[in-house]
């Protein structure tokens, strides 16, 4: 186990290093003059001269990028131009709605998406199964911005049960926090959960036509445990690819979720930061999350050979 | 004495491209006389078509001008959408809006379509090509789509040239992907092996031997990337990073409401009810021909189809 382990980090190496390269690459060619975007609009020509000296925006690619890997793995993100306060300092009040935000929506979507999946596969061909799938199916296509923007209307203008915008900390209490949270958790829970769910399914039925689940039942198992504990497990890698998957969704849904709920986490801050240009922040937050994407896939990979130990040989 | 890149036409197994095609278009069209979710997706599919091509004749104003006096209508017989907080129609804007997204849409997927297929057959012969190209892709698919969409425009500026180029670029990576797995593991199969054992030449094999059976993993990942596409440009453009504020788009429009979430709920709310039956449209679409042609697939490709 141990080995594979290591044999799946260093894997993900060479991609975190290549998801640098493209990060940095991006923001050095693209346009724009960070000196003069730093500078303002009243710079002379000295002054920018000056602020390239000072920050290194002078010195051949390599080195510059050399430099910005060095610092990465040392823990530094940069400096925004906008507030010119580190980066890190900045992301971290940024975090905790961000992560609760995630961590609900991930223990949600899957509760809901495995339950479901596995309740259509049971009843599998009746009315009760087409109809999950076609909630499914509506699920993965529906817009989230466009779902958040109807459950705002309903249950925040007309219902009033919650408030229409307005983030409330854990720190004022878990159930204000909880309930500040709810409309977000619930949209994207939601539509996660459609995905999770259409491959539980499709993973369950396909395992529940093997002999040996027909063994099973022959020798007088129940149809609980046959389900559970028969034909969950091998249906269990598909799943764990999708919630994987999912989560890579969640990073694109966040982005939109929390500006329509004016939620200040890492989203929001990235859409603040695209409006003001400030590219050591949207660099910064690209590696972020494209680094915690690459450790959720290793864990995904990881789990794989918990749930098969065939993979690992 | 007979040529031997002769022989490998003559004694093609593999049915040409055309026929292929043709062959999934004919299962396609009887299917959706059997099916009623497929006939109604694919009319819809079209619907959304005509609009785009005819939205600037069906437009009953001039979508861009504004009223303030008839300003935040509620849907009436005159304006049936209702009228935005600059007092233009809603119907229109949205129909317009069909244009963009179907142009968006449907260029994001012709472009990754054509160069991620391409790169992928050439790169699966060239193993040093191969192993360089391939860092390239896990690097631009380890962000999540979106995320990149939204850097690369912030860079080179909001136009729809951009959106189709910077939601492009992520496509094309999925879709190297998924063709070099197919085309990797057809180029041990025995039909690839015996036309090279006979001396047809690459570019010949992965034209007439491997091209013609990876098409229909093509076809279904191109509906799937449709529906992204259509999906995401609406997304950049909610969030303002898309295209241009001029330029009606599904999501600038619900962006508009968005605001106005109080008083002028049908501004948001008919745009994104054409953008959702065009994504499901699409999708189901795309689920109905895996599920005809190659029922091997199903539960396959959907992964890809989500980043």
């Amino acid at each position: 186990m141990w080995r594979y382990i290591a044999q799946r980090v260093l894997v993900s190496i060479p991609v975190i290093i290549m998801v640098g390269i493209i990060t940095f690459t991006l923001v050095y060619v693209g346009p724009g003059d960070p000196a003069a975007i730093i500078a303002g609009d009243e710079a002379t020509p000295e002054i920018l001269e000056e602020i390239r000296e000072d920050l290194g925006f002078n010195r051949p690619f390599p080195v510059q990028m050399g430099d910005w890997f060095w610092k990465l793995l040392h823990g530094d993100l940069g400096t925004s131009y906008f507030s010119r306060r580190e980066i890190t300092e900045l992301i971290t009040p940024r975090l905790q709605p961000t992560l609760s935000l995630g961590f609900q929506v991930v223990v949600l979507s899957t509760l809901i998406g495995i339950s479901t999946g596995m309740l259509a596969a049971w009843k599998a061909g009746s009315r009760l199964d087409r109809n999950l799938m076609i909630l499914a199916v509506l699920g993965f296509a529906t817009p989230g911005f466009w779902l958040a923007f109807l459950t705002i209307w309903v249950f925040a203008v007309n219902l009033g049960w919650f408030p229409v915008i307005g983030y409330k900390p854990i720190q004022d209490g878990l159930i204000p926090h909880l309930h500040s949270m709810f409309l977000p958790v619930m949209v994207n829970s939601i539509l996660a959960s459609a995905f999770i769910s259409r491959i539980t399914r499709s993973a369950m039925l396909e395992v529940l036509r093997e002999d040996y689940i027909r063994t099973a039942r022959a020798k007088g198992a129940s149809e609980f445990s046959v389900f559970i504990r028969h034909a969950f497990r091998p249906s269990a890698i598909p799943v764990a690819t999708v919630i994987g998957a999912s989560i890579a969704g969640l990073a694109t849904g966040f982005v939109l979720t929390e500006t329509i709920f004016a939620i200040p986490g890492l989203g929001r801050m990235l859409v603040d930061s695209i409006v003001r240009r400030d590219y050591p922040i949207i660099q910064a937050l690209l590696m972020v999350v494209a680094t915690v994407l690459i450790a959720v896939n290793l864990i995904v990979d990881i789990l794989y050979a918990y749930i098969d130990p065939r993979i690992r040989y | 004495m007979t040529k031997t890149s002769d022989l490998g036409s003559e004694w093609q197994l593999t049915p040409p491209l055309s026929t292929r095609l043709r062959g999934m278009l004919g299962a396609t069209g009887k299917a959706a006389k059997r099916d009623i979710v497929l006939g109604m997706s694919i009319s819809l599919l079209f619907l959304g078509l005509f609009l785009a091509v005819f939205a600037p004749t069906l437009a009953r104003t001039d979508y861009e001008r504004t009223d303030p006096v008839n300003r935040m209508l509620p849907p009436s017989t005159d304006n049936w959408f209702g009228t935005d907080n600059w007092g233009r129609d809603v119907f229109d804007r949205t129909i317009v809006g069909t244009r963009l997204s179907f142009l968006v849409g449907f260029s994001v997927t012709l472009i990754s379509t054509v160069v991620g297929v391409s790169i992928a057959l050439i790169i699966s012969y060239f193993r040093i090509l191969d192993a360089v190209m391939m860092r390239f892709v896990d690097g631009f698919l380890a962000f999540p789509t979106i995320l990149l969409a939204l850097a690369l425009i912030s860079l080179i500026g909001p136009s729809i040239g951009n959106v189709i180029i910077a939601l492009s670029v992520t496509a094309t990576a999925g879709k190297i992907r998924l063709v070099r797995g197919a085309v990797l593991s057809l180029r041990e199969s025995t039909y690839v092996e015996a036309a090279r054992a006979v001396g047809v030449p690459v570019p010949r094999i992965l034209m007439f031997h491997v091209l013609p059976n990876i098409v229909s993993i093509i076809i279904v990942q191109a509906t799937f990337t449709l529906a992204s596409a259509i999906l995401a440009e609406a997304s950049l453009s909610f969030l303002g990073a898309g295209v241009p504020e001029y330029v009606p788009s599904w999501g600038n429009i619900i962006a508009t409401g968005q605001g106005y979430i109080q008083v002028g709920f049908h501004i948001s709310f008919f745009p994104g009810l054409f953008l959702t039956v065009t994504v499901l449209a699409v999708v189901l679409i795309g689920d109905s021909i895996r599920d005809h042609l190659d029922p091997k697939l199903r539960g396959r490709l959907r992964t890809t189809a989500q980043q």
